[in-house]
């Protein structure tokens, strides 16, 4: 989506190969089966737009090694060189990898944003974090994390985690729309987006940092933000009341009359549904009302084609 | 939204009483020929008013349509041959106009050169089905469209008067 966008340049990293079980998915195809993830993405993506830069490593991030080669191109693998990337993706499928990411970001007070599906694969969410200006992915661990169960009793022997295309494409759809809007400057990206396929449920919500954070760059992070935000201006909200403009004088008697009585001004509106808060009707029907019959066409003997030889005279 | 000009000639052109599209049958006939009476009357006072800016004719079903508008910029005409089909879910739905030579030469206009009516246009057609007909969407639809376009088109250079030649129509 970023690609049909015309995003600048993208930098993907994975680890994976792809397989034929990767099939039900949006993005491969059978026959790049073998290759690696980044190398089939980038080749798919550069047919579909040429004037988009890729960097690919297929690596995994959570290695040593490889985490600081990873650190080093969010802080310097920029469009330009050596400035920092714009915005960092997460779209993984385990905890190690998500906590990687927000270690590295939290580090580098870089934004992010994670996304995923869950293992039922109907439901789904994205998250953007501001190094301490909203939660972090340690801020709040899960259940699993917190109690100290192990990852792996979540997967059950034999049983394969379900995954969906449809419930994959609206979360990618979902994170790369607020991609835009925090990229592009417009609406309100959203700091949480849940997505509930069983019901259709939607819930959005904006998380504080953890004061008592795992990740001491998470903390620091806050710290700096608060500086930074007390060194601001403070913006004052003063509610200007507009006084009304009254004449003392009115000698030629002027005064605003409006065009159409409140009578003619809602028979011409007809009947308004209620509608909930943030939908507006664009257009209303009018009240249905007794009509002029001196303003329709009259009933004639001619026939059509009496009609349009009519016209064609014309 | 609507010029007083516009408002007044909309008044003159007669409204149409038959609800009924294309797949009505009879009903249809006689949707058709109201149409065809409004149109006459429209054109009628169009010239009356020196203000003659097209003509249309129709298939035997009335359901497709074709003919020609012109538009004075500068003492000069520009004319563009017109065309359009009713949709089956006419009246509900208005024609969607279309200037097929304008085609990929304005950002107001979709595939095939119909013409951009969404905001202006499409309201004001929902609230008055079924009593407009194309003589109304001739004036409030392409009229408009074409007083805003071409003198832009014009000054683009995109359209230029010796591309159509004079011709007809102007009777």
């Amino acid at each position: 989506m970023l690609t049909r966008c015309g995003i600048g340049k993208l930098l993907l990293f994975d680890y994976d190969k792809v397989e034929l079980a990767n099939m039900n998915r949006l993005f491969y195809q059978p026959h790049q089966a073998g290759l690696s993830k980044v190398e089939a993405a980038e080749r798919t993506l550069r047919e579909i737009n040429p004037d988009v830069e890729f960097e690919v490593y297929n690596y995994n991030i959570t290695t040593m090694d490889n985490f600081n080669h990873f650190m080093d191109r969010i802080r310097l693998g920029g469009k330009v060189k050596g400035t920092p990337v714009d915005l960092v993706l997460s779209c993984v499928d385990n905890f190690e990898a998500r906590m990687a990411i927000n270690t590295a970001c939290n580090e580098l007070g870089q934004s992010w944003f994670e996304s995923g599906v869950s293992e039922n694969a109907v439901s789904g969410h994205i998250q953007f974090v501001v190094p301490g200006d909203t939660s972090c992915f340690a801020c709040a661990p899960p259940l699993v994390v917190a109690t100290h169960t192990d990852e792996k009793t979540l997967k059950r022997e034999g049983v394969c985690a379900a995954s969906l295309p449809t419930t994959m494409a609206v979360v990618a759809g979902f994170l790369v729309q607020n991609v835009l809007k925090y990229l592009l400057q417009f609406g309100q990206v959203s700091y949480y987006l849940g997505y509930n396929a069983l019901q259709d449920f939607f819930p959005t919500m904006r998380m504080k940092p953890n004061p008592q954070c795992d990740d001491t760059h998470c903390c620091r992070q806050q710290k700096l933000f608060q500086e930074r935000e007390a060194a601001k201006p403070k913006q004052e909200f003063t509610e200007e009341i507009e006084e009304e403009i009254v004449h003392d004088e009115n000698e030629w008697k002027i005064e605003l009359v409006s065009e159409t009585t409140e009578d003619e001004a809602r028979a011409a509106e007809g009947d308004k549904p209620q509608l909930t808060e943030g939908v507006t009707v664009a257009y209303t029907k009018p009240a249905a009302q007794a009509e002029d019959t001196s303003d329709f066409v009259n009933a004639t003997e001619l026939s059509i084609d009496d009609l349009m030889s009519q016209m064609k005279q014309l | 939204m609507v010029d007083e000009a516009t408002k007044l000639s909309l008044a003159k052109i007669p409204l149409l009483k038959t609800k009924a599209g294309p797949r009505d049958g009879e009903q249809w006939i006689s949707r058709l020929k109201e149409e065809y009476q409004a149109l006459i009357k429209y054109v009628q006072n169009n010239k009356e008013a020196d203000n003659d800016w097209f003509r249309l004719e129709s298939n035997k079903e009335g359901t497709r349509w074709f003919g020609k508008c012109w538009y004075i910029h500068e003492l000069l005409k520009y004319e563009f041959d017109v065309e359009f089909d009713i949709p089956v879910t006419y009246p509900t739905t208005s024609p969607e106009i279309a200037l097929p030579e304008l085609d990929g030469k304005t950002a107001k206009m979709y595939r095939g050169g119909k013409i951009c009516l969404t905001d202006h246009f499409k309201p004001l057609w929902a609230r008055n089905v079924p009593k407009f007909g194309i003589a109304h969407a001739m004036a409030l639809g392409l009229g408009p469209w074409l007083a805003v376009e071409i003198p832009d088109l014009i000054q683009r250079g995109v359209v230029t008067h010796q591309e159509k030649k004079d011709s007809g129509a102007a009777s």
